[in-house]
């Protein structure tokens, strides 16, 4: 079986960003909800834009949350994007509260509006690297800028985990989660140019390993 | 560094090419959309906007193949406005691979387009374009329902326009901008009509106007014709971002140049 990496398909958002941003690396990416080709996949992305409710219920619907966390426990490559970062942790509180996949110990918060300026944040922010000699982060400037949108953020209980940080208005952010083989972004690599895509192929790397 | 002003090119396209003399300094092939895209890519653009003026649904297989090329080659956000005029037509170009759809005479027509279009693919997909032109009112007859500004000893207030500059609607734009975000337009495109094509700078007063009333981020559009303007739409307009076309298409400052002058004035830039 050739290289490929799996993005999980479970109806939220634009995966074809993330596929294009791949095959524009030579990489053979599929677009899956099949467990099969996920389990045999040599890398997987979690992707990801919409509510965190509606994620869930999807992901239960497709019987895709015990996979995920078995593929994260047998310590396959693995990279959360966006909403896909926010699914990692134990519980969201957008619109209420809502259990998530508790792999990662934490909660996903809402941005404060007295403490932001605008919600949700939309645009391009520095990432500051808290591990500079991690791979993901190699041949990338660190507080290099990336593109986000979103309303909520991560706040893991261990700050372990941490591997990049990001600060909008009054709040400092987590917005790169490291946990051994899984390491999860807010900000959109497929969005964000030159350095995007180096994370991308920083990740590929790993995955060939 | 706090998150940075968007400098955005805008590609006025038709039939997949780029419409306007347009002055291709170092590309292969003159006119062609996805080209110039990746080329504002490679020079720091943080997002792009194609216009199709075509719009017309008979070549909407066009544009369409023209996104889906444009996302293959083109890294960054971007925005595909022009006809737009069902949920369907906006499923299409996102699908295709578009982060963004712009609205104008469709929103107006049918507003209900924006809630339902955010209700489904999420706020931040939804742009709002509006063309606001300025309407200088008598002292003596003041409109009570217009947002009024004075400017020296005269009054005006903004009107929004639609089918491209063409008609007028009696709208107040600023009324009209706060209605679009309650249905949950994640963006406003904001273009005056009075500077666009000028290139004496933008409308300060419109932009700041926009961007003190509503909590959604705000594209400053039309007029610039110099670096400066930039630097003053952000410091005094108070915009998110800056729109802008022909100082880019005919390379008379490139982008790196203009995120150089406004970062050496203090705003925040990636470079």
């Amino acid at each position: 079986m050739t290289f490929n990496i799996a993005i999980i398909d479970y109806g939220m958002g634009n995966l074809k960003s993330i596929y294009k941003c791949l095959i524009h690396l030579d990489i053979d990416a599929i677009i899956t909800d099949k467990i099969k080709l996920i389990l045999d996949s040599d890398g997987i992305i979690l992707p990801g834009v919409g509510a965190f409710r509606d994620a869930m219920k999807n992901l239960k619907r497709k019987k895709l949350i015990r996979i995920i966390r078995q593929v994260v426990e047998e310590e396959k490559p693995f990279f959360g994007i966006c909403l896909g970062l926010q699914l990692l942790h134990t519980k969201s509180y957008e619109m209420g509260e809502t259990e998530g996949l508790d792999i990662i110990k934490g909660k996903v918060l809402a941005f404060n509006k007295s403490l932001v300026d605008k919600v949700p944040q939309i645009g391009w922010n520095n990432v500051r690297f808290e591990e500079l000699d991690h791979y993901l982060v190699q041949g990338i400037p660190n507080n290099s800028f990336f593109y986000f949108v979103h309303s909520f953020y991560s706040n893991p209980d261990k700050k372990d985990y941490i591997l990049g940080t990001t600060k909008y208005g009054e709040i400092e952010f987590c917005s790169i989660i490291c946990k051994d083989n899984l390491i999860a972004t807010q900000f959109h690599p497929e969005k964000s140019s030159k350095y995007g895509i180096q994370m991308f192929k920083n990740f590929i790397d790993f995955c060939k390993k | 560094m706090p998150l940075a002003k968007r400098i955005i090119p805008c590609l006025d396209v038709t039939e997949g090419k780029v419409v306007k003399g347009v002055k291709f300094i170092d590309l292969k092939v003159a006119g062609d959309a996805v080209e110039l895209a990746s080329y504002y890519d490679e020079q720091g653009a943080d997002e792009l906007v194609f216009l199709d003026i075509t719009a017309s649904s008979d070549k909407r297989r066009i544009l369409i193949d023209l996104v889906e090329r444009t996302g293959e080659q083109v890294f960054i956000p971007f925005t595909v406005g022009g006809g737009i005029r069902s949920i369907n037509d906006i499923k299409e170009i996102l699908r295709a691979g578009a982060d963004k759809i712009s609205l104008n005479t469709a929103a107006v027509e049918n507003p209900t387009i924006i809630e339902e279009g955010a209700k489904k693919f999420g706020s931040q997909c939804i742009v709002t374009a509006i063309d606001a032109k300025r309407v200088y009112v008598d002292t003596s007859i003041l409109p009570k329902d217009k947002n009024l500004i004075k400017n020296g000893n005269k009054f005006c207030w903004w009107e929004v326009y639609i089918h491209g500059g063409r008609t007028p609607t009696g709208k107040d734009a600023i009324s009209w901008g706060e209605h679009v975000t309650s249905l949950g337009s994640g963006e406003i495109l904001l273009t005056s009509m009075d500077c666009d094509g000028t290139k004496k700078g933008y409308d300060l007063e419109l932009t700041k106007s926009f961007s003190e009333r509503l909590d959604v981020p705000i594209i400053a559009s039309g007029g610039a014709g110099n670096p400066q303007h930039i630097i003053e739409v952000f410091k005094f307009g108070k915009a998110d971002a800056a729109l802008a076309a022909s100082i880019f298409h005919y390379n008379e400052y490139p982008i790196g140049v203009v995120k150089q002058e406004c970062k050496k004035a203090g705003i925040s830039m990636r470079l």
